[in-house]
């Protein structure tokens, strides 16, 4: 019976035309792909993209220069150096990014007592030179005044979990 | 000196407009052949296929095309130049000329020709050298054994498929392709020969290097078969005849099975249609079967590929021409 059933399976070509119809009806089904510069894909508030840092409403810069994150970088990525301002308060006077060694781990953001350095939303930040990845701190303030508005919801939508 | 205007120039320019009113609609054709193919089977994957160039990424193949002719054509230290340069010229005209004798419509033909589907079956039989002139000139181990292969298929398939086209001729009486269709007013031969329509579809798959069959140019095994070593303007032409010969047999199977230009019931809706618009759906469809296939079957191996050839539709196909004779024979269909 198992002879029977096989010969005529090969003979009325029924598992080809089974195969057949499902490679049609997966055509008709909608398309998983995303048209990626045109259409871009959800990202979580959680999403550690390119680097930031924030200010106060009032425009001061929030770093306070701790050096936390420069200590908790495991790639050892960033380099600051600080001194105190003209009035008194203690502020960085560089604050670097290698963006080719960082591992987007996210411990910098961790460690920041004050919410100035972040990993904002940003993925699309890549470049020609090695050069250009090599960020100072008015890059990184740019940053944050560029994305301030989207980092600082995403903080909020993520602040209840934490 | 009006004798040589009326008698040679203008039959000339006739015929080079002929010509190139077939030819230039059929590279178009193979353009958007490639365009369909990439969509189709983008949509069967559940992906998008081309989408940046132009809308719906349908400048494509311009952008293809002017890719390939920008490269460079490097020719192997070892090659014999000629045959090497031969090959890919030999593969592309041959898969245009064979177009000579397809009736698109009633008497729309280039070569109106009483040995049509002779014709037809020689050309495609001539494709082969194209492809060992090819494996040899590289010297390569790869493009040799890809051509190897290639030559030992096409021979294989070429016997079932000869042999399906001789059941349909038994029904026809004529080896002309234009009577070919007309035997067809009452009923397409797909129906009363629907299991020598699956063989000859298959023995095309074959025939031209697709898959379940494109072991001739197995990626995995033979890095690109026969023209693993063509580059540029000559892989172009591969493709472009490797395309053309894919229309060019879905054609012929639309002549032998499917009634060419003939509307599907002779009755008013369908007639309304012009012949040849008949004819290039039936051709898309049947284009449309090709890359249908491509996108559902995972490739033979060379010894199953060689089994099902000589094995199954040899017997199959010599059987159907046996029984086909006999019924014409006793019932007195034969065609006079």
């Amino acid at each position: 019976m198992g002879y029977l059933d096989r010969t005529a399976r090969s003979l009325f070509l029924s598992e080809l035309l089974s195969g057949l119809g499902m490679t049609l009806r997966y055509m008709f089904k909608p398309k998983v792909t995303l048209n990626y510069p045109n259409e871009k894909g959800p990202l979580s508030p959680r999403f550690r993209g390119e680097h930031a840092l924030r200010r106060y409403p009032n425009g001061e810069e929030r770093c306070i220069a701790c050096k936390l994150c420069e200590a908790v970088c495991p790639a050892l990525a960033i380099t600051i150096e600080a001194e105190p301002r003209d009035d008194g308060s203690r502020r960085t006077t560089r604050y670097d990014i290698d963006m080719t060694k960082c591992i987007y781990c996210g411990l910098c953001q961790e460690a920041c007592p004050v919410d100035a350095i972040v990993q904002g939303p940003n993925f699309e930040f890549s470049t020609e030179t090695r050069e250009e990845l090599f960020y100072n701190k008015d890059k990184l303030l740019a940053n944050g005044d560029r994305w301030e508005a989207q980092i600082a919801a995403n903080l909020a939508a993520d602040a209840p979990y934490r | 000196m009006a004798e040589f205007w009326t008698g040679v120039a203008l039959p000339l320019v006739l015929i080079v407009a002929h010509i190139l009113a077939i030819v230039v609609p059929l590279l178009g054709a193979v353009a958007y052949l490639t365009y369909a193919e990439r969509k189709v089977m983008g949509a069967m994957q559940l992906r998008q296929g081309p989408m940046l160039v132009g809308p719906f990424g349908l400048l494509q193949p311009v952008a293809d095309g002017l890719k390939l002719l920008g490269k460079e054509t490097i020719i192997p230290a070892g090659a014999n130049r000629v045959v090497f340069i031969l090959a890919p010229i030999l593969t592309f005209f041959l898969s245009l000329v064979a177009w000579a004798v397809i009736p698109v419509n009633a008497g729309w033909a280039l070569a109106d020709i009483n040995v049509g589907v002779l014709y037809l079956f020689a050309i495609s039989s001539l494709g082969v050298y194209g492809i060992i002139m090819a494996g040899w000139a590289s010297n390569s181990r790869y493009a040799f054994l890809g051509a190897m292969r290639s030559a030992a298929q096409m021979v294989s398939y070429e016997v079932s498929l000869g042999l399906v086209i001789i059941t349909v001729l038994l029904c026809v009486g004529s080896l002309n392709l234009t009577d070919v269709v007309m035997a067809q007013q009452s009923v397409w031969f797909i129906l009363p020969h629907l299991p020598m329509f699956v063989i000859f579809f298959t023995s095309a798959l074959a025939e031209t290097s697709r898959t379940p069959f494109d072991l001739p140019e197995g990626e995995s095994e033979l890095v690109g078969g026969y023209f693993t070593e063509y580059s540029g303007m000559t892989f172009a032409l591969f493709m472009l005849g490797e395309y053309a010969n894919i229309i060019l047999m879905s054609a012929f199977t639309v002549i032998l099975f499917l009634g060419g230009w003939l509307p599907p019931f002779d009755v008013a809706p369908f007639t309304w249609i012009p012949g040849p618009i008949w004819f290039a759906l039936k051709l898309a469809l049947m284009l449309f079967c090709f890359i249908w296939m491509r996108a559902t079957l995972p490739r033979f191996r060379y010894d199953q590929l060689m089994r099902l050839g000589w094995k199954v539709f040899l017997p199959a196909s010599l059987l159907w021409v046996v029984l086909t004779a006999g019924v014409l024979v006793t019932f007195g269909w034969l065609p006079e």
